[in-house]
């Protein structure tokens, strides 16, 4: 269980480390990097890399971005087995739900209870 | 100077060099939100929940999370020190959702946040789902799901 958790830390960690380093040295804006993160998250699970990394390190990949991708394009396959093509256009925002709404959701909530703080992005 | 204390200095430079803090931020940072998310799901888990359905919740409570930090301006705080390392784990999509929507209250609740609410979340899902078709087409075509 814990060498779950280290797992999930290092893995995790380099996520960001790579990101860090493309917003540092390259021209990338962080919400290219977001865009970039999930295009490749769906990309390793296209490949069969993300299920495998998955097992190694669980929420080291999951809660990155590219979880998201993963998500999606595991979404995608399943649904196509389940009820075929269609599942082309209904796979990826159905495993792509929970993140979407609860962003949403809360992001509203959050808008209407507290008040805008002066900051930088 | 000799060779070895020059080398000794320049490595001191690069060590204090920005990038280099920035990566360290990141990897503690962004290391530790995963290291929660991976704690949380055991305790999912342990509390009964299924599998998938505790993957879910991670991602639910690191996002309830990340908002209300941006709500009460904490989460910016952290997001300058910790660079990437907030960013990239679910949490970053999510300030990246709370914070123009609080942003652009005054604008209005439906062309101030109903809008701007999608300025970041609506090209990572816009990318992230056009990726994931053309994968699905792919897939369907190669396993014959046309036929």
């Amino acid at each position: 269980m814990l060498v779950d958790v280290l797992n999930a830390f290092w893995v995790g960690g380099l996520f960001c480390v790579l990101a860090q380093l493309l917003i540092d040295l390259t021209k990338l804006t962080p919400a290219r990097v977001l865009v970039f993160y999930v295009v490749l998250g769906v990309f390793l699970g296209a490949v069969g890399v993300y299920e495998p990394l998955y097992d190694f390190a669980g929420c080291g990949v999951s809660v990155p971005l590219v979880g998201f991708g993963g998500a999606i394009a595991r979404g995608v396959r399943e649904a196509i087995h389940t009820d075929g093509a269609i599942g082309i256009l209904s796979g990826g925002l159905t495993a792509a739900s929970v993140g979407t709404t609860a962003a949403l959701v809360f992001g509203y909530l959050a808008a209407i209870f507290f008040k805008s703080k002066p900051k930088r992005m | 100077m000799d060779q070895k204390h020059y080398e000794r200095r320049v490595a001191a430079r690069a060590a204090r060099s920005p990038v280099f803090k920035n990566c360290i931020a990141a990897f503690f940072f962004g290391g530790g939100i995963c290291a929660l998310g991976q704690g949380l799901s055991f305790l999912y888990r342990a509390l009964g929940v299924p599998h998938r359905t505790a993957a879910a919740l991670v991602t639910a409570s690191l996002i309830f999370l990340a908002a209300l930090l941006t709500g009460l301006g904490v989460f910016d705080k952290l997001a300058r020190i910790a660079g990437a390392g907030t960013l990239v784990p679910v949490t970053g999509f999510a300030n990246s959702v709370v914070s123009p929507a609080l942003d652009t209250k005054n604008e209005g609740l439906v062309l101030g946040v109903g809008a701007k609410i999608f300025t970041v979340a609506g090209p990572v899902l816009l990318f992230g789902t056009l990726a994931g078709c053309i994968y699905g087409v792919i897939y369907a075509v190669f396993y014959g799901f046309f036929l």
